[in-house]
């Protein structure tokens, strides 16, 4: 489904991605983990086509078709979605005013006809329960006032709605509670299918009880140095990243 | 014989000297007399200039320079589908139509009025309603220091008058549009409005400024309002000028106790526009919303000079002014408070937002607060920005494409401050307006 090939991702006069490898399939989880500043927002931004983001070298292919030549919209219609590690605020636009426009967007996109107010209405009132989201946040404007949790809930109530083929998490567990977390992993397992893919960025193995991932990557200076099943987390979380960068130092060293 | 005013010779005296002699309310003293003050006033003071602290930001040397025709006769008549476009679809209003600055009885509609309310001409108030117009014409709109005030005193003719007694809530909206025709060369107009609102009464009037064409010509607009005690008064002015011309107006409210008033002010047309609100809070408990879009592009340069003065204790002023500027186009905010002695209590609120669509853009915004009581709250806010790509970015990752999120930021942010606007009609007029904008907006983009 997703193919990236020697990803090098420059910000100002700044190399922050060197060359990422990474392969997604049809149906599977990933998550990639790391400490700060090691680029994993630069990789979800890039993948969702954040233009501030120069792509320098390499090549990222979705459903075989070249990424790096769609705009943010068009691989929204694709079927990519982004859950932002920092949700935008945007005053003055209604949350259920967004979510409507951007199915309705992605609607035409792939040719089909637009939801009926009426319809719409039915399954946003649905995933809203789902996600144990008030009503009152359907009229509010997009993530203002919203606090850190009821953003990272709004993120997965969107990626309800707007079912993607390729999920992208941006440190969706963050600053959630155990109840939160809870309630948010559980939106993402009920997507879970053969058919849909999630890349889930996180710091904590903790989230990774509750969305067990197919593999682990981890991302360290711009690269994946190390790769593995979801073990490779538990391992993280006791040991810290400090081994694997000495053993992916020696690994260039030799 | 079109009658002309320049600065240069005998200067703008010379051609009054030559309107009095047939102007309209011909042989009433009380109104010689405010046109006799008003000329020598204007004589006296000249236009402005940027020593004027107040005019710093705003260079009216193109209106003082350009000679003027005062049309007297030779005026366009006009089929009312021309005025379609300028109309509220839906809304039933009381119409009150002037053509290059004279009233049209043809496409004028006044219709069966609720008793005691007048809604006419004011050339024709001079005469039928003269008592009334006599009590407040000209006794708040002072011209002391206001050059463009006195200017249009000295020439003012006609314009709007609308009357709602005691008591009566006057249900349709009164329109009063100014349309200027297609000019050959540059025209002045001085339209004239007087509103009187009386105890426990309320009224919603929209002036309207539009113009069938581009052409160059000035609108020098004074109106008076007057909002008696407990009174509810929404005033519109929808500024749609051709992109050549100039546009002075003022408002002047005047306030009685527990009243309120809802100024909304939508600026979009216009070469040099300058809009100057001024309500004064005579009473106790009044309420004052001043709320306010500018739009421009282009060279267009829109000034909006707020004076609110806060005369007696426990009132509320609210002013929340957006713009958005793109070209090289060039706004000014500013917000002036002036919190006399007495009045305490005083909770006045004042925010000016900026949004920059080109880097050739410029806003001056400034606020100036002059409070003399010491029991008092404001607060007042600027913010110049541009228009927020990670918001863009946000609404396209979901799919929204880049022209469509752009236009969803714009209007979340011009929406502010027309969605106040109590009757429905009119603000959805407006927001087409604004719809209009950005499409037109884009079509220059892509050119
Ligand atoms: N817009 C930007 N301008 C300048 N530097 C940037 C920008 N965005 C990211 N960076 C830098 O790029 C590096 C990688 O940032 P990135 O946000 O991708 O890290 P991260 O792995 O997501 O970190 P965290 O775990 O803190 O979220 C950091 O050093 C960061 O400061
Ligand atoms: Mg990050």
């Amino acid at each position: 489904m997703l193919e990236i090939k020697n990803l090098h991702v420059k910000v100002g006069d700044q190399e922050i991605l060197k060359g990422l490898d990474l392969t997604i399939n049809t149906g599977e989880v990933h998550s990639i983990m790391g400490p700060n500043g090691s680029g994993k927002s630069t990789l979800a931004q890039v993948l969702a086509g954040r233009e501030s983001y120069e792509v320098t070298e390499g090549e990222i292919l979705f459903e075989g078709k070249d990424l790096l030549e769609l705009a943010p919209e068009e691989r929204a219609g694709e079927g990519i979605f982004l859950a932002f590690q920092y949700p935008v605020e945007i005053p003055g636009v209604a949350n259920t005013y967004l979510l409507r426009e951007a199915l309705n967007s992605i609607r035409k996109y792939r040719g089909e006809e637009p939801l009926k107010h009426v319809e719409f209405g039915k399954l946003a009132k649905e995933k809203m329960d789902k996600m144990g989201m008030p009503d009152s946040l359907l009229r509010r404007s997009v993530n203002e006032g919203f606090s850190g949790g009821e953003k990272k809930r709004n993120e997965i109530f969107q990626m309800q709605v707007l079912e993607p083929r390729l999920a992208i998490l941006d440190e969706t567990d963050s600053g959630l509670d155990i109840d939160a977390l809870k309630i948010v992993s559980d939106g993402v397992n009920a997507l879970r299918s053969p058919e849909r893919s999630f890349l889930v960025i996180t710091h904590y193995q903790r989230l990774l009880n509750y969305i067990v991932p197919d593999f682990v990557h981890v991302l360290v200076g711009g690269r994946i140095v190390k790769s593995g099943g979801k073990e490779l987390a538990i391992e993280l979380e006791d040991r810290g990243y400090g081994w694997v960068e000495e053993e992916s130092r020696q690994a260039v060293n030799n | 014989m079109d009658i002309t005013l320049s600065t240069n010779g005998g200067g703008y005296r010379e051609g009054y000297e030559e309107f009095k002699k047939n102007a309209t309310g011909k042989g009433l003293a009380w109104l010689e007399a405010i046109r006799e003050q008003g000329i020598s006033r204007f004589s006296e003071l000249g236009f402005p200039t940027a020593a004027n602290e107040d005019w710093r930001f705003t260079n009216v040397a193109p209106i003082a320079r350009t000679p003027f025709s005062l049309i007297r006769n030779g005026r366009e008549k006009l089929s009312p589908r021309a005025l379609k476009p300028y109309e509220f679809p839906g809304l039933e209003t009381i119409d009150l139509v002037f053509v290059d600055g004279a009233y049209s009885e043809e496409l004028s509609k006044t219709g069966t009025l609720p008793g005691g309310v007048r809604v006419e001409n004011l050339a024709r108030a001079f005469e039928s309603d003269e008592g009334l117009v006599k009590e407040h014409l000209s006794a708040y709109a002072d011209f002391t220091d206001e050059a463009f005030t006195a200017l249009n005193a000295a020439f003012m003719e006609d314009g709007g008058f609308v009357y709602v007694p005691s008591g009566v809530r006057l249900e349709k909206p009164v329109h009063i549009l100014f349309v200027t025709t297609s000019r050959t060369r540059p025209t002045i107009e001085s339209p004239r409005n007087l509103i009187v609102v009386e105890d426990n009464a309320s009224a919603e009037v929209v002036e309207q400024y539009v113009s069938l064409d581009e052409s160059v010509y000035f609108s020098n607009v004074v109106t008076e309002l007057v909002a008696g005690e407990n009174s509810s008064v929404g005033h519109y002015l929808i500024e749609r000028e051709s992109k050549k011309a100039f546009n002075i107006s003022t408002l002047r409210a005047e306030q009685k106790r527990s009243s309120n008033i809802r100024s909304h002010s939508v600026l979009l047309g216009g070469a040099l526009v300058r809009n100057n609100i001024h309500p004064v809070l005579g009473g106790e408990g009044c309420d004052s919303l001043i709320n306010g879009l500018y739009m421009s592009t282009g060279r267009q340069h829109i000034d909006n000079y707020m004076k609110v003065e806060h005369k007696s204790p426990h009132c509320d002023s609210r002013q929340f002014y957006n713009g958005v500027l793109d070209g090289r186009s060039r706004g000014v905010f500013h917000g002036r408070i002036i919190v006399h002695k007495d009045a305490q209590k005083t909770d006045a609120k004042q925010t000016n937002r900026n949004l920059l669509l080109s880097d050739n853009a410029q806003i001056d915004t400034k606020p100036q607060l002059e409070i003399y009581a010491d029991d008092v709250k404001c607060t007042h806010g600027a913010t110049i920005g541009q228009m927020d790509e990670n918001a863009i970015f946000y609404l396209r990752s979901r799919g929204i494409p880049n022209e469509t999120a752009r236009d969803v930021i714009l209007s979340a942010f011009t929406s502010g401050t027309i969605e106040s606007m109590h009757v429905r009609e009119i603000r959805e007029y407006c927001e087409n307006l604004l719809d209009d904008w950005f499409a037109q907006r884009r079509l220059a983009e892509k050119d």
